[in-house]
């Protein structure tokens, strides 16, 4: 069967310059910020979801974009649920905004932390992340066909699935890797991405499931190799990236043989119970952070996909997801009792 | 020489007068950053990043702004010592073995001694660690990549090692001691297996117990509520204000060579592997009180005790950001935060960064020589003013200190329940102290626990439960023998002594 958990963009990704013209068409907004903003990270510093914010915050800072503060605070504990919950408690208050990564479904689902992006208003979709299947560049391997005979052949548990943390995507595309090709690996979890890699590159692992932007420095220092991206369609980005390959050269995992799709979402909730034009300056704020050079050069360096939804598209896209993920994690039997 | 032609490049593109305010306000903001408890590096350097996102988008304006930055990393590597000293209250987490000797010279009357002898030392290991970045770079780099999960449990298990047996009195106090700091590092999310371990349902015990509370309530709270019992004034107050202490500590310095170059290699070690400066400073005390002839009288307040682990930090937390640069994988937090920085700037930290950024990279690293030149003038002309602080009346600084504190703790997470879980530690530190509890092992436990933990985990996960990975090569071998070694040295010293003697 088919593991599809990126299709859930594709419907929508045309309804987006009509909506973004509806926007821009509007009334002078009502509502402005009257206090700093506290842009919430439920992850730490440093990793995906926290360079995303820092960026936003750089961007805001730079074109003066909002008259009061922000200020952006991680919390991470829990894998992200301190953050969820606190931004769960402060219902009706429209000075937090929280960037949220797959955790937003996975945490609640594996600990049972009572928190679910109902409880939160959704913002603004800023971009989805690609999940690439990479090996060290010292393997044989230059498809994932290859690769999955290899590991195959090897037989059960024998060949090291490096990962970011237990129970969350890097986990859940190894379970419908696995799932998908009859394989079995041994999924070892690390505390972040860039460790992986780095795990990866020493050959203390035999692959990864690394986002683009964690795996592209050893890439290009020609020590790990990418061999499928986990998305429907190739990444859009032609520029050379090594002497001889682009993000776009790297076929899509289900070109290669192996029918799995993940994306993950990078987007903008507010608490629960805020107004819709409270929401409304949030939705058109990020609206302007997205068209600045700055953050279109951050997407292509990342190779990001750029589908970005707000309003009911939006809310639809993370109720399936959610949905999705509910129905893998029950699979692998990742649920909390 | 390559190396030296870039570096003179670097030279070049780093001092412009521009660049130089930049390094004396960013060192000026580190010192303070430092001081403050709880107001991390990390943070500090996490708070100005949007700020020099502009800055980055003029031409030559990405190395101006790592400059800012990294200065405010070396200021915060100097400054944490300095509360340490003073008030036994650590700055940051790599100024906790600091207090060990620091403090104790302070009570003594020697705060002027101890700060020069820390930041001398601190200046020592980050000169040796830059000179090592600027000349083995990308060897450097490569032997980082040797380290796995078993690697690096074993360098856990020798910074333990190192340390175990250095507490004095009773072995069972030292190890109850250590097992309350696993048992707190055990709390919040296991990444092993995804759960949540030992939060019984509490919001605030989700993010786990973090080390820089623990800290500032045990040593910061703990200490004042000892000077409150044993009558409202501090020890160190007769520190008499020498302005000749800077050159008075220097002729003494040189005697402690062996230790400094020890205590450099032990953090430049930590700093590449990628361990960090925190285990690197427990470390080195360890060793050095294992190795010095004074090794008995460690912890009264000997000067070799404080040159010990600020050595170790500063190279630990200079060389932290090699990996960073050339694998993209941060040393330290706040390697971590920088290297968010880079990519922002658009810039790709990874093996052809030395390649394609000459500039910056080159820049960079001659930022480092200046920058810690610069700290040091910084602080060591303030030695004088730092000391006097403890002439102010104990009735005037001990509510500034807590009120520091409690900012402190509150700035780690912004949560006000970790205000309150200072105060708990606060008084934990004052009961484990009356009773003779050594708070040295808990503190270790609590910051390296976690990780070694992880470590032994991602390792048997990958042997399939076989010990024997950690002796599957000779890096690891050679590791763990040492480990092992370290741990059994007092019972093999004494029985040495035992045959020797007949």
């Amino acid at each position: 069967m088919s593991t599809t958990v990126g299709n859930l963009a594709r419907a929508s990704a045309l309804s987006i310059g009509a909506l973004a013209l509806a926007v821009m068409g509007g009334p002078a907004l009502a509502w402005q910020p009257t206090k700093t903003v506290e842009f919430i990270v439920p992850a730490g510093s440093g990793g995906g979801a926290d360079q995303m914010a820092r960026l936003v915050d750089g961007i805001v800072k730079k074109y003066k974009l909002m008259d009061q503060p922000m200020v952006v605070i991680n919390k991470s504990g829990g894998a992200g649920a301190e953050g969820f919950l606190y931004v769960k408690d402060a219902k009706g208050d429209p000075h937090k905004i929280i960037i949220t990564l797959s955790n937003l479904f996975t945490t609640p689902l594996a600990t049972g932390v009572p928190f679910n992006w109902k409880d939160l208003t959704p913002v603004s979709m800023l971009a989805l992340d690609q999940f690439i299947l990479w090996v060290n560049a010292d393997t044989p391997y230059k498809t994932a066909q290859e690769y999955i005979a290899a590991v195959k052949k090897a037989g059960p548990n024998k060949m090291k699935m490096g990962g970011t943390g237990s129970k969350q995507e890097d986990q859940i595309i190894t379970v419908a890797l696995q799932k998908q090709t009859g394989t079995k690996f041994t999924y070892v979890p690390f505390k972040g991405g860039g460790a992986v890699n780095t795990q990866l590159a020493g050959k203390h692992i035999d692959s990864s499931v690394n986002n683009p932007i964690e795996g592209v420095a050893n890439w290009r220092g020609g020590k790990v190799r990418p061999l499928c991206v986990f998305d429907e369609q190739r990444l859009i980005y032609k520029d050379k990236i090594t002497e001889t390959m682009s993000w776009s050269d790297i076929p899509t995992c289900k070109e290669a043989g192996v029918d799995v799709e993940y994306l993950m979402l990078r987007g903008i909730f507010m608490p629960g119970g805020v107004t819709d034009e409270q929401r409304d300056f949030y939705v058109q704020l990020l609206k302007k952070v997205r068209d600045t050079p700055e953050w279109k050069a951050f997407m292509e360096k990342g190779a990001f996909n750029q589908t970005a939804l707000t309003g009911d598209e939006y809310k639809n896209w993370v109720a399936k997801a959610e949905q999705v993920h509910k129905d893998l994690m029950k699979e692998a039997g990742f649920l909390a009792k | 020489m390559a190396e030296l032609e870039s570096l003179f490049q670097g030279f070049a593109v780093a001092i412009s007068p521009f660049n130089l305010l930049l390094m004396f306000i960013g060192v000026l903001l580190g010192v303070i950053i430092g001081v403050l408890p709880g107001l991390g590096g990390a943070n500090g350097v996490a708070i100005l990043l949007p700020l020099t996102f502009t800055m980055a988008q003029t031409p030559g304006g990405t190395t101006s702004a790592i400059i800012l930055l990294s200065c405010i990393y070396w200021g915060a590597l100097f400054g944490g010592a300095i509360t340490s000293i003073l008030f036994n209250i650590p700055g940051e987490p790599w100024s906790v073995a600091t207090t060990f000797d620091g403090y104790p010279l302070a009570q003594k009357g020697r705060a002027g001694e101890a700060l020069t002898a820390a930041f001398t030392s601190s200046f020592i290991g980050a000169f040796v660690a830059v000179m090592l970045i600027t000349f083995l770079a990308p060897a450097m780099a490569n032997f980082a990549l040797q380290f796995g999960p078993p690697e690096y449990f074993s360098v856990y298990l020798l910074t333990f090692c190192a340390f175990v047996g250095m507490s004095k009195g009773q072995a069972v106090k030292t190890i109850v001691s250590m097992m309350i700091g696993f048992a707190l590092a055990a709390v919040g999310l296991d990444t092993v297996t995804g759960q949540l371990r030992l939060t019984f349902g509490f919001t605030d015990l989700l993010k786990g117990f973090d080390f820089l509370i623990a800290v500032i309530g045990l040593f910061g709270i703990g200490e004042i509520l000892l000077t409150l019992e044993e009558g409202l004034h501090f020890k160190g107050t007769r520190a008499k204000l020498n302005p000749r202490v800077v050159l008075d500590t220097w002729k003494e310095l040189p005697r402690y060579w062996l230790t400094s170059l020890r205590a450099s290699a032990v953090g430049c070690f930590m700093g590449i592997v990628p361990g960090g400066a925190t285990p690197a400073s427990f470390m080195s005390y360890g060793v050095a009180k294992r190795f010095s002839k004074d090794g008995d009288k460690f912890g009264t307040g000997m000067v070799e005790g404080v040159v010990a682990p600020e050595t170790a930090a500063h190279a630990a937390g200079t060389s932290a950001l090699l990996p960073m640069i050339t694998l993209g994988v941060p040393g330290s937090p706040t390697a971590a935060v920088l290297l968010g920085g880079l990519l922002i700037w658009g810039l790709q930290p990874g093996p052809l960064l030395f390649v394609e950024q000459k500039d910056f990279v080159w820049g960079l690293i001659a930022s480092m020589y200046l920058g810690n030149i610069a700290g040091l003038i910084v602080v060591l002309t303030c030695v004088p003013l730092f000391a006097a602080i403890l002439r102010i009346p104990f009735s005037i600084i001990a509510p500034v200190i807590l009120v520091i504190c409690a900012i402190g703790a509150f700035t780690v997470h912004t949560s006000v329940s970790d205000v309150y879980l200072m105060l708990v530690f606060g008084v934990a530190g004052y009961v484990m102290r009356k009773l003779n509890y050594p708070l040295a092992p808990l503190v270790l436990a609590l910051v390296l626990g976690d990780r070694a933990e992880n470590s032994f985990r991602q390792s048997m996960i990958m042997s399939q439960g076989d010990m024997a990975i950690l002796f599957s090569n000779a890096l690891v071998g050679g590791l763990t023998t040492l480990a092992l070694f370290l741990l059994f040295w007092p019972v093999l010293a004494s029985l040495i002594k035992r045959i020797k003697g007949g």
